[in-house]
């Protein structure tokens, strides 16, 4: 197994908000980690750090693998939806480390590729339309489209089934699955109990930062580790909800 | 008809004709980057602190739009270093630099012994007093702005798309943040004397409105923006000319009558679908 990134008593956050405080983490090869925790809790900023848009305010963090070998898909939020830009324009940004002197002309090896991962996807019929028109779903298989561009070593996603309905969630999780052959993959989501059918460890992020051993999480683990989730069981189905998931948390600015 | 033909045998008229092109080029270019962006009101901030530039000018005895070209790309950097280095949230600190060049301005002209020519035509434009050197500094601009968007195309796109992406992609985003409001910096103050600072605001967002009506990608809504600028800035010279009414207001009420034929055409068009 090939270590990919390491991560060493780090503290991170904007400003004098620490949002993280001295966190440690390895992600290796083969590795398919989900991220849980409250909102607020620093998964994004865990996220934004693991891809250098956020420096340390303290500790370090070491990239094993080149910046632009990691696959990233942002919170849907933070894409400007009205902005005049085609699907196949954005999954083609994915390979943007090389388009700094690629104006207008043909970059048809890039272009194929882009075409095919479309095609996978089963989306190349929406591939000429402005990325505003299309469904939450769509959207998110163009966003996966465009992170997969480099084949990256590591796939970071940023709550992937938001806005999308519970087929597609089906499918990408699959999709996720079959991927995480050819690379590492972090997952962040507010959905514990579905992710943990899927990722292979967990890791539990509330300013400070758990890597759980695997992807079935007790209680008992929970509260000794104090993240702040509670488990209920719906007959055979296990069902993990966050505890301080309520109502006023879904407006909170998520970071 | 014949008449428009005798008009291009005026020298005065030619070279409002260019400026009108030149300026539907520059401003269509580079607003619909500023519309795309959402950075509207940056540029409106950096069109009204090279003001202060303007009473500088004047009372220094040197040409204003010198002065204000200094001042339009200070202010542009100065938003964008008290935002980022200075916590000041961005909004607060666009209107800063905005009121601090208009005051700049103010006091400078009022210092000015005597009386300041030609200061209503930097404030609302005045398309048909161009002169040829300003041509030529257009000129220039435009052949600069065609080529940087030709060739970084796709960075531009990516970077104004999602500027976040763009980092991990390793793409130059903050160098190409500052040249890019040089050169906004630099398209308002060279079409200042077009439309004038008041009304420079309009150039760089009606035509991409009326652009955007008819395409949601980034390249095609440059070319029909350009288009329109063009179109409604020659039918704005011909109109003030004629009817004898201010150049850069007619222009302006050309470009918001032009936007509302093309949305209505759209909305009987897709409505009849």
């Amino acid at each position: 197994m090939k270590k990919l990134l390491e991560i060493k008593n780090l503290s991170a956050g904007y400003d004098n908000n620490i949002v993280l405080e001295n966190i440690s983490m390895e992600v290796f090869s083969g590795d398919f980690i989900g991220v849980i925790g409250p909102n607020g809790g620093g998964k994004t900023t865990l996220i934004k750090t693991i891809l250098g848009l956020i420096k340390p305010v303290s500790g370090e963090m070491k990239l094993h693998i080149s910046k632009t070998n990691i696959g990233y898909l942002p919170q849907v939020n933070q894409i400007d939806k009205r902005f005049p830009i085609s699907v196949i324009d954005v999954v083609r940004s994915g390979k943007a480390n090389s388009a700094l002197f690629s104006s207008f002309h043909k970059n048809t090896e890039e272009k194929g590729k882009a075409e095919s991962l479309l095609a996978e996807m089963g989306i190349s019929a929406i591939r000429n339309k402005p990325i505003g028109e299309l469904s939450g779903g769509q959207m998110q298989r163009v966003f996966l489209c465009r992170a997969l561009m480099n084949r990256p070593e590591l796939l970071v996603l940023d709550e992937p089934s938001t806005y999308v309905d519970n087929t597609f969630e089906g499918e990408l999780y699959l999709k996720l699955k079959e991927l995480n052959e050819q690379m590492a993959i972090i997952l962040i989501s507010h959905d514990v109990g579905t992710i943990s059918f899927f990722v292979k460890t967990i890791a539990c992020v509330n300013r400070s930062l758990h890597h759980h051993p695997s992807n079935i999480i007790t209680e008992e683990q929970l509260t000794s580790y104090n993240c702040p989730l509670q488990i209920i069981t719906h007959g055979n189905i296990p069902h993990t909800v966050l505890k301080l998931h309520d109502e006023h948390d879904h407006h909170e600015h998520n970071h | 008809m014949n008449t428009i033909i005798e008009l291009f045998s005026y020298d005065f008229f030619v070279n409002a004709f260019m400026a009108s092109l030149l300026a539907a080029i520059s401003c269509g270019i580079v607003g619909t980057y500023i519309v795309s962006r959402r950075i509207v009101f940056i540029s409106g901030g950096i069109t009204h602190a090279s003001f202060g530039g303007i009473g500088m000018g004047y009372y220094l005895g040197i040409n204003p739009l010198f002065g204000a070209g200094i001042f339009a790309i200070l202010s542009g950097m100065g938003i964008q270093l008290f935002s980022s280095k200075g916590k000041v949230r961005e909004d607060s600190s666009i209107a800063i630099w905005w009121s601090l060049g208009m005051a700049i301005g103010i006091i400078f002209v009022y210092m000015t012994p005597g009386y300041a020519p030609n200061l209503m035509s930097y404030l609302f434009g005045s398309i048909l007093t161009v002169s040829t050197s300003e041509i030529g500094l257009m000129l220039a601009l435009s052949i600069i702005i065609i080529l940087f968007f030709t060739l970084f195309y796709r960075t531009i796109l990516y970077i104004s798309f999602d500027e976040d992406f763009a980092r991990t992609s390793n793409l130059p985003v903050n160098l190409f943040n500052y040249l890019l409001m040089v050169l906004i910096s630099l398209t308002i103050v060279l079409n200042i004397r077009v439309v004038g600072i008041i009304l420079i605001l309009s150039l760089l967002t009606i035509p991409q409105a009326t652009a955007n009506v008819l395409t949601r990608e980034f390249g095609r809504m440059m070319f029909y923006s350009v288009g329109f600028a063009f179109l409604a800035s020659f039918i704005g010279l011909l109109v003030s000319y004629f009817a004898d009414i201010p150049s850069g207001a007619t222009i302006i009420f050309t470009q918001v009558i032009l936007f509302g034929l093309v949305k209505l055409i759209k909305t009987i068009s897709s409505s009849r679908k």
